[in-house]
């Protein structure tokens, strides 16, 4: 799924990022536990949270997952946000909570394995 | 190519602590070794990096590029792990709530480590715990 639709979907805005936008992804990730992503996220998915501290961010970062989704309309510091312009991750925040912004993508085929 | 690299990490500094593992992901990546690889490196480190900084009274990280594998070392100065069999059962913590809070201290940073690692070594006493990580190249 493009992220540009992701972002149509979620009715978000786009922070960090916004001429990537043309990039696919395969999966997606609702979680607020850092440790979990790690151990659990796919490479090239999206991390959708309510966390806004700078180690979802390395966790992006080191994990190699292309995007975040701040949902609940929490904005990162612009720390953050430059920070991944530079880094190349981009950034969207919905109003959505995580439980209905996850449902909406899961909905529309983002990470559905057909089991 | 030859490399070598140690960072200190400091007790209680969540703010720098994963820089580390950030320049070794960014160095292995100007090296040219695998992503796939360079991903599980610096997902151990990392998970190192942050247990040394919440658990421990603060240690040093060294990652050595070999012709076969890299190799990560990191060591702190206590005050060591009293059960690791429990340690490294994922879901086990002593992590109080500002970690937590965080988004780590879950009990899953040293399963996680042994998990991405192709050979995992973790040695603790009172008066510091190693842990060596070798992640074959070839």
């Amino acid at each position: 799924m493009k992220l540009s639709e992701i972002r149509k979907l979620l009715d978000a805005k786009v922070l960090a990022g916004k001429e990537e936008l043309d990039h696919d992804v395969n999966l997606a990730c609702g979680c607020d536990l850092m440790s979990d992503v790690l151990r659990f996220t796919k490479e090239e998915a999206v991390l959708l949270t309510g966390l806004t501290n700078q180690h979802v961010l390395k966790t992006a970062e080191i994990a190699c997952i292309d995007c975040i989704i701040f949902v609940r309309d929490k904005i990162p510091e612009q720390e953050l946000i430059d920070d991944a312009e530079e880094v190349g991750i981009i950034i969207m925040a919905t109003y959505l909570p995580l439980y209905e912004a996850c449902g909406k993508l899961y909905a529309s085929g983002l990470g559905r394995t057909g089991k | 190519m030859a490399y070598h690299m140690k960072f200190t990490i400091e007790q209680g500094d969540y703010v720098t602590a994963g820089e580390a593992s950030r320049k070794i992901k960014r160095n292995l990546r100007k090296i040219g070794i695998d992503k796939k690889i360079i991903r599980r490196v610096a997902i151990a480190a990392y998970e190192g990096e942050m247990n040394v900084a919440i658990h421990s009274l603060g240690g040093e990280m060294g990652v050595e590029l070999l012709p076969d594998k890299v190799v990560v070392v990191i060591q702190d100065k206590g005050p060591g792990i009293p059960d690791l069999d429990l340690a490294m059962k994922e879901g086990w913590s002593t992590a109080g709530k500002e970690v937590r809070e965080m988004g780590f201290g879950a009990g899953m940073g040293l399963p996680n480590m042994e998990k991405n690692a192709d050979e995992f070594q973790i040695k603790s006493g009172s008066s510091g715990t190693t842990i060596s990580m070798g992640f074959n190249v070839n």
